[in-house]
């Protein structure tokens, strides 16, 4: 959990690691959510799972350049959209297909992006109030 | 997983505590999957690990003291007051709740057992009754989410307009 290099994250092995691993546990996160109506699982822990990738590749590079990847704009961005598309199929009910196949989507979106979004936010929290102490 | 509940709460230091808490998470997802509900287990796993590596992320630099100062007459009445009412209603709870093992609403669950996959052609009842029998619950789920996605990103973006705030300063 420390830094060896200052802001650049962990060793080399740890970010080798995170390298190979990350495209696996990312397709493990959208197989668990979207296999949810047959298998254990479901779009919440699909979701859970996709923003631990995302935390593991922050911890893994370090701060900097994980947020260079993924612009935190995008991330609200989609909250929002699983959000109103979640809202308008509970509402409105529009086609059955639709609903059954967009539903778990939408919780997976709408719990991965806001959970990585949450760490994010709390990680340049802390960061700001280390550096006004 | 009850002596680390214990642990957790009586040990001095932040990190060993938030290790505990850990062992208590995988304690209970351990007891999910032994009474068959893979679903709670998976659930539990992964919600246990990230709130794992954020409370580490925010304990691993300093040691937060206990705050004894301030109003303690008053936080301890209201306390105790909460904590009074809370074993009033659980013990008028605890009166009215069937013995372990036996469901009171056996029709119920027999209805979902039986028809959830004819009626929403999902093979996973968990996920049907989730989904499609009480889909508000997951709307409101899924705002809870959001509302505390937006909350956090609020405070965190106010701050840091602070911190910038006091550089020009």
């Amino acid at each position: 959990m420390t830094n060896n290099n200052g802001q650049n994250g962990m060793t080399i092995i740890v970010k080798t690691v995170t390298r190979l691993t990350l495209g696996f546990i990312l397709a493990y996160g959208v197989y668990v959510g979207i296999s949810g109506h047959s298998a254990p699982g479901g779009g919440f822990a699909g979701g859970v799972i996709i923003a631990l990738s995302l935390v593991h590749v922050m911890l893994a590079f370090g701060r900097e350049t994980a947020l260079h990847k993924i612009h935190r704009g995008i991330l609200r961005v989609l909250v929002g959209l699983g959000g109103l598309v979640f809202l308008y199929i509970v509402l409105f009910n529009p086609n059955a297909c639709f609903g059954r196949a967009a539903l778990p989507i939408c919780e997976m979106l709408i719990v991965g992006a806001g959970l990585f979004a949450i760490f994010v936010a709390l990680v340049l929290l802390s960061k700001n109030h280390r550096d006004s102490e | 997983m009850i002596a680390a509940a214990v642990i957790a709460v009586e040990v001095k230091d932040m990190l060993s505590s938030v290790v505990a808490v850990g062992a208590v998470g995988m304690g209970l997802s351990m007891a999910f999957l032994v009474l068959k509900a893979p679903d709670l287990a998976i659930m539990q796993l992964v919600v246990e690990i990230l709130s794992l590596i954020i409370l580490v992320r925010a304990t691993i630099h300093r040691d937060l003291p206990f705050s004894v100062s301030g109003r303690w007459i008053f936080n301890t009445i209201v306390t105790v007051f909460f904590i009074g009412i809370f074993l009033v209603c659980a013990y008028v709870a605890l009166l009215n709740l069937p013995a372990f093992g036996t469901p009171q609403l056996r029709e119920l669950s027999k209805f979902y057992i039986d028809e959830a996959p004819a009626l929403t052609g999902t093979e996973n009842v968990v996920e049907s009754i989730a989904l499609r029998f009480r889909a508000y619950d997951s709307l409101g789920e899924a705002t809870a989410i959001i509302i505390a996605t937006v909350g956090v990103l609020a405070i965190a973006r106010r701050v840091s307009k602070i911190g910038k705030a006091d550089d020009e300063q």
